[in-house]
């Protein structure tokens, strides 16, 4: 079937609200009686509140409410962004109250103040007097495993919060079985998201005694329900609206500010309370990207298979569960179906520590045990003289592969064509024989590294969809959908796909954007890449089901059976010639005039996905090695994915350059610091933690290797957050092409680089 | 202390008494209704709060509202007329350059200015004059290609006429 809409490269549908500042976010609800709410956060890592006065607070002209986690509920709730589960043992850790009677981390939400405006409420925080008996603060898993170290959670012995893995086959039986054993240790550091809009939500009761909370987040219906747990009120008394959001990547896949916003407008009464946080907050105080010690061990055949790897991990958690026991098993899962070994076993320790708290980011785990086992994979690639793309293509999964432990088939697998075409564009062969023999202090070098995905989280988590169609009287629709467009042009795909299925132009789909869960079909929101994928299924259905009822209808007003009639270019045609029946929108005015059979047309599915589909990709690095300085400059960069069937070539390419650009700023530079001592922020700022910016971002290469997935209707799989995954390692391995020196820690900075270089006698 | 000031926002007069401390941007988002400048960092970092001040480009969030006394400040509100999108905009919408959308704002504005100036730009030009403004979701490409189309289609265009008029 030749497509009018997928596959094309359709203008975002909000694309002129954005240009324009028409675009509406959470901060542009502005009240005419708003209030402002702040948070007194700790400024020791870990320390018990002894006693909290607040009366010279109280008394400020202005201030209007202090909380303190007296006087808010005391329900402890989980905030990750997963679905509910009825099953218990599978329910997120519960391990948070809205505000706290003992600081775990320098920023924790110790006492709250809403006042009728900024200035008054950052005044009334200063005059909270806070007696605090400071703990020892534990800010690394080792000091936090240490035998007596003191409990960062009573309930969580050893601050450990999860140590689950895998074992497949038998480890010793295939070590012995190698010819050779490699063994290595890597570590990544703590970044932060860093999207454009700081976490932001504002919460008033409306006059039916319900909890309206506006708010940034990527799951409405989810926020929902923890703000329901957490205040230990029925679901349905709160109402969660998500307008335009600018940015998430994982951090607003979490409860970070809305629990609190809703006790926040109940202590005044239900006025409406705005809390926003300043950058600096929002970069400690909502979530982080774990940092992952790991230990390798593998064992290799003489002609280089993969036959037994041993990986050790040790995540870093901080202060709260957060995604904390669900991360390093997602990244473990999603990896280990790209290189198929007889005996694999993953042994993770995710440990809480008094840092903030980390939780979901792009790629949920991935980017770390990917930059450690890629980067592995070379070193072994070195030590047994293979080239590296050699070593990996001969243990490549293929077509047919089932995941032994969760079922998950492998049914389109692009990665060796992603290989194919990223080696020509970076011209790996030409440029390898030419920097042979490098001498000087500057040195190039090439580097590239394979990742696997996942779309969505089945079987691990539900895999729900919702999508609402409504006929107008002029042919045209509107879409809902419960999914959340954060930046990343969902809306856009999914007015594509209900063009493409009624036979109509994409400006005839009218996506409502705005998510609210009163109105907006059920669905888990924003994560796991799983829009597309999953949300996709259930606008297929929806407007399947749309097409089938208008066809219906124009049989009866035509006496042509449905089956013999189709839907294209807006009009009803004869499915077999094309010849025109009538206009769709005719039929459409009668759906809802006619005097005897008017029934507007509408649909309203879900879609519960028991599929995943793997993605695959690539990342070719090519970098210039400064050896005098230890800065590194990337010259070229390509990523090519195997993300099925695209379905909007610009919006797929700019998720990859989005990833792309994540993914240089997480090897070379970024990383949220901290005083070693005391656990206090050094460069929770947009100056001080190195973003990259616009001169630090080389011209991104994106190619599609376009496999058709079968188990989407379209043939497509996830995108949004696999481009950043295989970056870091790509560029570490052009390094120590370039080099010889292995470098074993991101970021790559320059201080750590040259330190590297140092050790290995090259300056 | 409430200080009285004039100025024009998007060619229409404002008088209004600000007090010494607020920022352009508070007065512009919360006093006035100009949402679509943005905060992103409130300190001047990151560039979502771009508006155009006589002509140039300027960080709202650090800039007092009192030093707008007579001055020609431009917002995003005030680029596209009469539904007709700038060439400015109209290059941001065709590259793609647009993501979660809350630095379009302020590139726009940084980018109108440049078309404004009538000079040439080469492509490290163009990221130095964008440099001041940060984006987490487009790793710069569809923007720096946005601008660079906007300034050649000023260039083929010819003149110097007011792109957001």
């Amino acid at each position: 079937m030749a497509s009018t809409a997928v596959g094309q490269s359709v203008t975002r549908v909000d694309a002129v609200a954005k240009v324009t500042g028409q675009a509406k976010y959470t901060g542009d609800f502005i009240f005419r009686d708003m209030l402002v709410g702040k948070v007194l956060r700790s400024p020791y890592a870990h320390a018990i509140v002894k006693n909290i006065d607040a009366s010279q607070a109280r008394a400020l002209p202005g201030v209007e409410g202090i909380l303190t986690y007296k006087d808010v509920p005391r329900n402890k709730f989980p905030t990750a962004g997963h679905p509910y589960s009825l099953d218990p043992a599978h329910g997120d850790k519960a391990d948070c109250t809205i505000l706290t009677e003992k600081a775990r981390f320098v920023g924790d939400a110790v006492a709250a103040v809403i006042a009728r405006d900024e200035l008054t409420a950052a005044e009334a925080l200063k005059l909270i007097k806070v007696e605090y008996e400071v703990l020892e603060p534990l800010l690394t898993p080792e000091a936090a495993m240490r035998e007596g170290a003191p409990l960062i959670h009573e309930d969580c012995p050893g601050n450990i919060l999860s140590a689950s893995g895998y074992d497949i086959g038998d480890i010793e039986g295939a070590f012995k079985e190698a010819d050779y054993i490699f063994e290595d240790e890597l570590e990544t550091s703590i970044v932060q998201h860093c999207q454009l809009e700081n976490h932001i939500s504002c919460a008033y009761v409306d006059s039916d005694g319900r909890i309206v909370i506006i708010t940034s987040t990527q799951i409405p219906h989810i926020i929902r329900r923890i703000v329901g747990q957490a205040l230990g009120i029925p679901w349905g008394r709160i109402r969660v609206i998500k307008p335009c959001v600018g940015g998430g990547f994982g951090s607003k896949q979490d409860a970070c500010l809305e629990p609190l916003v809703a006790a926040m407008t109940l202590a005044v009464g239900g006025r409406p309370v705005k809390l926003e946080l300043s950058r600096e907050e929002c970069m400690i105080a909502t979530r982080t990207r774990h940092a992952f010690k790991f230990k390798i061990k593998t064992g290799v055949s003489r002609d280089g298979r993969l036959i037994g790897m041993h990986i050790k991990a040790i995540a870093n958690t901080g202060a709260y569960a957060s995604h904390g026991h669900s991360i390093a098993m997602a990244g473990g899962s999603k990896f280990r179906i790209l290189y198929p070994m007889q005996a694999l076993k993953y042994e993770p320790c995710t440990v809480y520590t008094n840092l903030p708290v980390a939780g979901a980011m792009r790629g949920y785990g991935s980017p770390q045990i990917t930059f450690a086992v890629e980067s592995h994979l070379d070193n072994i690639a070195s030590k047994l003289h293979i080239d590296p793309i050699e070593f990996r293509l001969k243990n490549l999964v293929k077509e047919g592969y089932v995941d032994p432990l969760n079922g998950n088939a492998v049914r389109s697998c692009g990665i060796r064509e992603c290989i194919a075409r990223g080696k020509e564009l970076i011209k790996w062969d030409e440029k390898k024989a030419r920097y042979k023999n490098q001498a000087g202090s500057r040195r190039r070098g090439l580097g590239m590294a394979c990742f696997s995905y996942g779309s969505g989280t089945y079987p691990v988590g539900l895999e729900i969809g919702g999508a609402r169609i409504v006929l107008n009287q002029d042919g045209s629709v509107q879409l809902q959908v419960g999914a959340t467009e954060i930046g990343q042009g969902s809306d856009t795909v999914f007015a594509q796909m209900v063009a493409e299925v009624l036979g109509i132009p994409v400006d005839m789909v009218h996506v409502i954007s705005t998510q609210d869960t009163d109105i907006s079909p059920f669905d888990t929101g924003a994560y796991a890449s799983r829009q597309t994928y999953i949300t996709g299924m259930a606008v297929a259905r929806a407007a399947a089901e749309v097409k089938e009822k208008i066809l219906d209808f124009a049989w009866g007003m035509t006496d042509i059976p449905a089956h013999a009639l189709d839907i294209k270019g807006a009009n009803i045609v004869y499915k077999h010639s094309g010849e025109v029946v009538m206009p769709l929108a005719e039929v459409a005015l009668h759906t809802y005039y006619d005097t005897v059979f008017a029934k507007p047309i509408t649909s309203d599915t879900s879609n519960n996905a028991r599929v995943n589909a793997f993605v695959f990709g690539v990342t070719f690095a090519e970098v210039e090695v400064d050896l005098k300085t230890g800065r590194i400059d990337v010259l070229e960069i390509y990523n090519v994915h195997d993300s099925g069937r695209i379905i909007n070539h610009q919006l797929a390419a700019a998720q990859v350059h989005g990833g792309v650009g994540m993914g240089i700023g997480y090897a070379l530079s970024e990383q949220l610091l901290f005083d070693e001592k005391t656990g206090r922020p050094l460069n929770n700022n947009l100056l001080d933690y190195k973003l990259p910016t616009i001169m630090d971002i080389p011209a991104i290469g994106v190619d599609f290797v376009e496999t058709f997935e079968p188990t989407s209707p379209f043939g497509c799989k996830a995108l949004g957050e696999p481009p950043i995954i295989p970056v870091a390692p790509a560029i570490r391995n052009a390094v120590f092409d370039a080099t010889g020196v292995a470098l074993d820690r991101l970021p790559m900075n320059p201080q750590r680089v040259f330190e590297k270089f140092k050790e290995a006698g090259l300056i | 202390m409430l200080k009285k000031i004039s100025f024009t926002v998007n060619d229409t007069p404002v008088t209004l008494e600000v007090e010494a401390g607020e920022t352009l941007l508070e007065v512009l988002r919360n006093r006035l209704g100009y949402t679509g400048v943005k905060k992103g960092c409130g300190v001047g970092e990151c560039g979502a709060c771009t508006v155009l001040i006589d002509g140039t480009p300027v960080d709202s969030c650090i800039y007092l509202a009192v030093w707008a006394e007579g001055k020609k400040i431009v917002t995003i509100e005030g680029i596209a007329r009469n539904g007709e999108l700038s060439r400015v905009q109209k290059a941001f919408v065709e590259e793609g350059a647009i993501q979660c959308g809350f630095c379009t704002p302020g590139y726009v504005l940084t980018a109108t200015a440049m078309v404004e100036s009538g000079k040439k730009y080469t492509r490290e030009e163009i990221k130095r004059e964008l440099a001041g403004h940060l984006c987490r979701c487009t790793g710069y490409q569809n923007i720096l290609r946005a601008v660079e189309k906007a300034l050649n289609d000023q260039a083929q265009g010819g003149g110097s006429c007011a792109s957001y008029r």
